[in-house]
């Protein structure tokens, strides 16, 4: 927003200004807390930690916590696993939508509000958790990598996200393509995907970490296959275990070799969350005008 | 939210292309792949809405979903003179309103204010930041919350020094600190990121509005008032709209992973009731039959805001 600042700031404007850089800050300072906390137990010694009383910058240095979490292989399996179906869901599930907002924003396509309110409904109504167990079940996608890329590839959000901007496109382009003896499919993977590449990043980015972020899936469909779990699961029982001991003599055991319960879990919170963190700010321009295209200008 | 304005302009716009051989040859690719888009949707969209069924039987794995005997209503009888089955419903529904009112109120607040902001530099940084923790699952913000709220963390400390608290307050072993932990997460995670689509609202308004009112001598909160909160109104209520379905759906993860014995009379969500029943103790009719008392009453709400939307003139979802 440009505005400019012919007419003069009269005292309560200043006091609003001075109010307001505060409640930024204290915004700020909320929000980023709880994780440098976190990052400053995670290079603390283990023992030191439970007396409490770090803040942002470790006590006792040390590097046991992150040695321990590289040594845990379910962490490790985890990791693989979580990388593995982050790449291929995210891949399979951009190019599975895309297709079909292809398919629903082609103005000439004979089924185009039918396919579209096909998916829109899906947004309402679905079966709930125990027939869709069942489902997954019956087609052998339980206790199966599978699981984890097959059942979510298409989203109506996702699909009417990229719809959105496909519909932005000019007709001509389809056109004139046409005219020069392209069929749909080239027009799609020639001239409309490249001009989606901001579309496609950010529907690629919700995809991914929510693959990344997910692990109810691997809890329920794969529990028994412990070479399936996932980062985010292991996370979640390394979680419980320190909710449930506390400082009780299981953590008391393992204090005896400086690293407790809670600073490997802060190691592996803070791997877990670092590729995140390094990734977000770049597409961040992306999921901006992604989210807001369209729906607001009107 | 994009697409619903995008639904207006279709309606708007073309005569529809008629159904015809010579057509049907033309669009030949595009019809075989919306072919095998539909097979995919129906079976893991639509296929498990059969499932319903199971409610309605006395359903035994080993009859399978064909042979279980029907009971009629019986499994909805048992719903609803389960007394933690009610108790469920008031959890779910008090957090759900609770959640959608706070993280509504802050998103917008946090827009606003964050539009005041007049050094770009600081606006882009605070922005940045305010996105970071949508990103986290919340497996990881149960966990920070575990630690910010335990015994020796943070929270405990700056209450214990300013003198409001003797004792450092084991705060997820009291019930009446459950809801608002849930609704403090939940506003924590998401303000930023739901702020996105309000402060986009904002910057579409047009600026000579806000010149106009600097004319006639507003401050910046009578500009606020009067300019920025009405612009963004219609975007307010779609959102609104589109939250209220969901009002029901808001409660799973983090409660499941919150939760604990001592809390559990006001933790339990419908979701987790389901799964208690459903997966755990194997008694997929009860289960079911609670997961279709959500998704319709879900409808039911949607369906209401909806109306109540156009009799108010506002936007509306269909």
């Amino acid at each position: 927003m440009k505005r400019k600042k012919k007419i003069r700031t009269s005292p309560a404007d200043k006091v609003f200004t001075v109010c307001n850089t505060i409640f930024m800050i204290l915004f700020v300072v909320i929000t980023l807390y709880p994780i440098l906390n976190t990052l400053a137990i995670s290079f603390n010694d283990g023992t030191d930690a439970l007396r409490g009383g770090i803040y942002l910058w470790p006590r006792k240095w040390t590097l046991k916590n992150y040695l321990t979490v590289l040594q845990k292989d379910n962490l490790i399996t985890g990791a693989y696993i979580t990388v593995a179906r982050t790449l291929l869901g995210t891949f399979t599930a951009l190019l599975a939508n895309a297709v079909l907002a292809y398919i629903v924003s082609r103005k000439r396509f004979l089924f185009r509000r039918q396919l579209s309110l096909f998916w829109v409904i899906t947004m309402y109504v679905n079966g709930g958790m125990i027939p869709t167990f069942l489902l997954y079940r019956g087609l052998g996608l339980t206790n199966s990598f599978w699981v984890y890329v097959v059942p979510g590839m298409i989203s109506a959000f996702n699909m009417l996200v990229i719809r959105t901007y496909m519909n932005g496109l000019p007709d001509s382009l389809e056109e004139s393509a046409q005219l020069d003896g392209a069929g749909y499919f080239t027009i799609f993977t020639k001239i409309i995907s490249p001009l989606c590449k901001p579309v496609y990043a950010t529907v690629a980015l919700f995809v991914a970490v929510g693959q990344w972020n997910s692990w109810f899936d691997a809890m329920l469909y794969n529990r028994m296959a412990s070479h399936l779990t996932t980062l985010q699961y292991e996370l979640m029982k390394l979680l419980s275990s320190v909710t449930n001991q506390g400082s009780s003599a299981e953590a008391m055991k393992n204090a005896a070799g400086s690293v407790t319960p809670e600073t490997v879990r802060a190691a592996a919170t803070v791997l877990t969350m670092l590729p995140i963190i390094c990734i977000y700010p770049f597409l961040q321009r992306y999921f901006v005008t992604g989210l807001t295209l369209g729906g607001v200008k009107e | 939210m994009a697409f619903l304005s995008k639904k207006k302009k279709q309606t708007v716009v073309e005569a529809p292309v008629k159904l015809s051989w010579k057509e049907v040859k033309k669009q030949k690719a595009l019809l075989i792949w919306s072919a095998v888009i539909v097979i995919y949707g129906v079976i893991f969209y639509y296929l498990p809405l059969g499932g319903w069924v199971m409610a309605f039987q006395d359903y035994k794995p080993k009859d399978g979903l064909f042979h279980s005997a029907f009971i009629g209503l019986e499994k909805f009888q048992q719903l609803f003179s389960d007394a933690t089955f009610l108790r469920v419903i008031r959890n779910t529904l008090a957090m759900g309103v609770i959640n959608l009112a706070v993280t509504f109120v802050a998103a917008i607040a946090f827009a606003i204010l964050l539009n005041e902001v007049r050094t770009k530099g600081g606006k882009k940084v605070v922005q940045t930041i305010s996105y970071l923790p949508h990103f986290l699952s919340w497996i990881i913000v149960t966990g920070i919350l575990h630690d910010m709220l335990s015994g020796t963390g943070i929270v405990n400390e700056i209450l214990v020094n300013l003198n409001i608290i003797d004792q450092p307050i084991n705060f997820f072993a009291h019930k009446q600190y459950f809801w608002p932990i849930v609704a403090f997460a939940n506003v924590w995670k998401e303000t930023g990121w739901n702020a996105i689509i309000y402060l986009a609202a904002i910057t579409s308004i047009d600026p000579s509005l806000y010149e106009a009112a600097s004319i006639d001598g507003a401050g910046r909160w009578a500009k606020i008032k009067n300019v920025t909160l009405p612009g963004i109104r219609p975007t307010i209520m779609i959102l609104l709209l589109m939250n209220v379905g969901n009002v029901l759906n808001a409660g799973f993860e983090i409660q499941y992973l919150l939760g604990n014995g001592l809390v559990q009379s006001v933790s339990q969500t419908i979701d987790i009731y389901v799964l208690n029943w459903g997966i755990s103790q194997g008694d997929f009719s009860l289960g079911t039959a609670a997961g279709i008392f959500k998704s319709v009453v879900s409808i039911i709400l949607i369906v209401i805001a909806n109306q109540i939307a156009k009799h108010n003139g506002d936007e509306r979802l269909f």
